[in-house]
């Protein structure tokens, strides 16, 4: 390629030479392009993602770093039946640069009592590890995610108490999430107020 | 004082008979049966190999170490180095550059150093910093850019850049600004060496999927029923690792944050040094073919797997015609009074596209969100907007935009990349004059170049 390269240094020459200018350092293609450390590759992944989304109709969503930043956002789930009806629950995404190929990580940003959710948000649904696939996408996650609030199961437990209740004990366990969404210790645990509308 | 030794040594380099360079000599200085199309042997060829070419190596860990070295003794004397790690005394087993009392001291630097003392007329530039720290125009002086890294991420990223540098006539054949890999990589008894010419050969990104997707654990699983030893790991490093903070504090040591345990959570495969050094082999003699032509570089991927016994498999993958980041995309020409409305309605007539309810991004800037409604509303404001000014007034460049088109009656949604050009601007009329043979422009009353019936603009 060092022919090429000295080819068309020289055809940059002589056209320089035939218009009578000075050579000026022409603006870099890449410059033209790219913003430095944003690759580009990760927006039109992240503008994939928003024309492919097709949220439930008990989330809604938002950027809180502006509408150029579409690899972070939150999802704040309202479930509409089961034992969270009335909680209003945050999630947290982070679309990886490399996104299909690696899921997005999310975390429950509302400290919440469930069997598959621990204390400091981390959730267990399978999608988003040991299933995940490029074809997924945000949608998958969020119904997946509105899943674990209509249906909670003991099987996955993130946290082992909640799990326990639940299996044992349903009416308790609907007492002790009612007792958490309103703000009020379960256990030991302090959980915040997360109700619909709450102040 | 200094650049002056070094051209002195340059010189010595170059005339030096029968030694450092006998090899390379036999090479570069004969004619051959299986040489590159373009191969010209000879002396003229040699110093241009040694004076005229720039590599960027990207990485100086165990592969980076190992191609400084090849690519120098190689008779590329002009390298730059850039690598945002210090050394650490568990390199030192591999990353033979590297002594006791360098550790914590920038590997770039270290690196560069210990390659100019070694061998004599190389010149390498340490940079001590990210990738993504750099300028674009950082890359713009480089022939080939070789890679010794072991994040995807990163290799994206400097695939995304490399291939920006890309020109398409209308054609849709590479005409400039082609910009060679050459990327490495290893990750205990194995190792790959691929060759990425943008436009030609399939970018990093037409075969991502190469990469496997990590192993990773279901977290009930870590947390609550563990049954290998990978799992308690696991659970260590991804549940409680807040503990190793805790522990930090008690005894005073900072700097324990999620990137580092994941850095040393990572470090745990071992890295095997003669699988570095062959990959850095082939990568080394490529990049000496893609520059010299002295042979017909590799097609394209080379797979190498010493865990039993010794395989290597080379495979000739196939370029995504719709990559993203190397296609040629579609040309659209348009008028520099476009509004980005107008310029959506044109994407739905356009034969190639038929893009309804398109979202418009350019260069991280998101111009129209049809969608969520938060973002809809966000982005409204600019669909009264021209679209020459909104780019930022720039003749010609490349816009992404994403919407459902129709194929077979069924609704698909796509993303597509748009090469446009303003018609009148500057350097449409620069190029048009000086480069007719570069920027060929699109006859659009030429049905042939549409295969449709010609669409009004
Ligand atoms: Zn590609």
């Amino acid at each position: 390629m060092i022919k090429l390269f000295k080819q068309k240094e020289k055809q940059r020459e002589q056209a320089e030479n035939a218009h009578g200018r000075a050579p000026v350092k022409k603006q870099s293609a890449g410059e033209l392009r790219l913003h430095k450390g944003v690759s580009g590759v990760e927006q039109w992944r992240g503008l994939g993602n928003m024309s492919e989304l097709n949220l439930p109709k008990t989330s809604t969503i938002a950027f809180p770093n502006g509408k150029d930043d579409l690899m972070n956002f939150e999802v704040t789930l309202q479930p509409d039946e089961g034992y969270y009806l009335g909680g209003s629950f945050v999630f947290t995404f982070q679309v990886p640069p490399i996104y299909p190929h690696e899921a997005p990580k999310v975390k429950c940003k509302t400290k919440v009592y469930h069997p598959n959710i621990d204390l400091e948000g981390n959730v267990c649904l399978n999608i988003l590890r040991e299933d995940w696939k490029p074809v997924l996408n945000i949608n998958t996650i969020v119904y997946g995610l509105n899943l674990l609030f209509t249906q909670p199961n003991d099987e996955d437990p993130l946290n082992q108490d909640a799990a326990a209740v639940l299996r044992d004990n349903p009416k308790l366990f609907e007492t002790n999430v009612r007792r958490a969404m309103a703000g009020g210790y379960v256990g030991q645990f302090f959980f915040p107020r997360c109700m619909v509308g709450s102040k | 004082m200094a650049a002056e030794a070094a051209t002195t040594s340059i010189d010595e380099g170059l005339n030096e008979d029968g030694g450092r360079w006998k090899d390379l000599d036999k090479l570069i200085l004969r004619p051959g049966t299986i040489v590159g199309d373009n191969f010209e042997p000879g002396p003229e060829l040699k110093e241009n190999l040694m004076k005229m070419v720039r590599v960027l190596v990207v990485g100086a860990g165990g592969l980076g170490c190992e191609l400084l070295k090849d690519l120098a003794l190689s008779g590329f004397l002009n390298l730059e180095v850039i690598d945002m790690d210090t050394i650490d005394v568990s390199n030192l087993n591999r990353q033979f550059l590297f002594r006791f009392g360098d550790v914590g001291k920038p590997k770039a630097e270290v690196a560069a150093k210990c390659v100019m003392e070694r061998i004599s007329g190389v010149n390498i530039v340490p940079h001590f910093c990210r990738i993504e720290d750099k300028d674009i125009s950082f890359f713009d002086n480089f022939h080939i850019i070789v890679l010794g890294l072991d994040s995807i991420e990163a290799r994206s990223y400097i695939n995304a850049v490399a291939c920006s540098y890309l020109e398409y006539d209308s054609d849709g054949n590479p005409s400039d600004g082609i910009k060679p890999m050459v990327d490495g990589g290893t990750e205990g008894f194995k190792g790959h060496a691929r060759v990425i010419i943008p436009g030609l050969t399939p970018c990093f990104e037409c075969n991502i999927w190469l990469f496997p997707p990590q192993v990773k654990f279901p977290l009930c699983t870590l947390a609550e029923t563990p049954r290998t030893a990978a799992h308690c790991i696991e659970y260590a490093h991804l549940i409680k690792w807040g503990e190793a903070l805790k522990r930090a504090e008690l005894f005073g040591i900072s700097g324990v944050t999620y990137s580092l345990t994941q850095g040393v959570v990572k470090n745990i495969v071992p890295a095997i040094a003669s699988t570095n050094a062959i990959v850095s082999a082939a990568c080394a003699l490529e990049a000496l073919k893609i520059m010299t032509d002295c042979s017909k570089t590799m097609s394209n991927y080379l797979m190498y797997n010493g865990t039993e016994g010794i395989h290597s498999k080379m495979t000739a993958f196939d370029r995504d015609k719709d990559c993203l980041v190397c296609g040629p995309g579609i040309l659209i020409e348009l008028d520099i009074s476009v509004t980005l409305s107008k310029f959506i309605d044109l994407l739905g007539e356009h034969p190639k596209l038929l893009l309804s309810k398109p979202s418009i991004t350019h260069r991280g800037n998101n111009l129209y969100m049809q969608a969520p409604p938060v973002l809809e509303e966000m982005t409204r404001s600019n669909l009264n907007l021209l679209l020459f000014d909104l780019i930022g007034k720039i003749p010609k460049d490349i816009i992404h935009a994403t919407g459902t088109t129709s194929i077979n009656g069924k609704r698909t949604s796509c993303l597509r990349k748009l090469r446009v050009i303003f018609k009148g601007t500057a350097e449409d009329v620069t190029d048009m004059d000086t480069m007719g043979a570069v920027y060929r422009f699109v006859d659009k009353d030429n049905p042939e170049f549409w295969g449709y019936p010609v669409p009004k603009f």
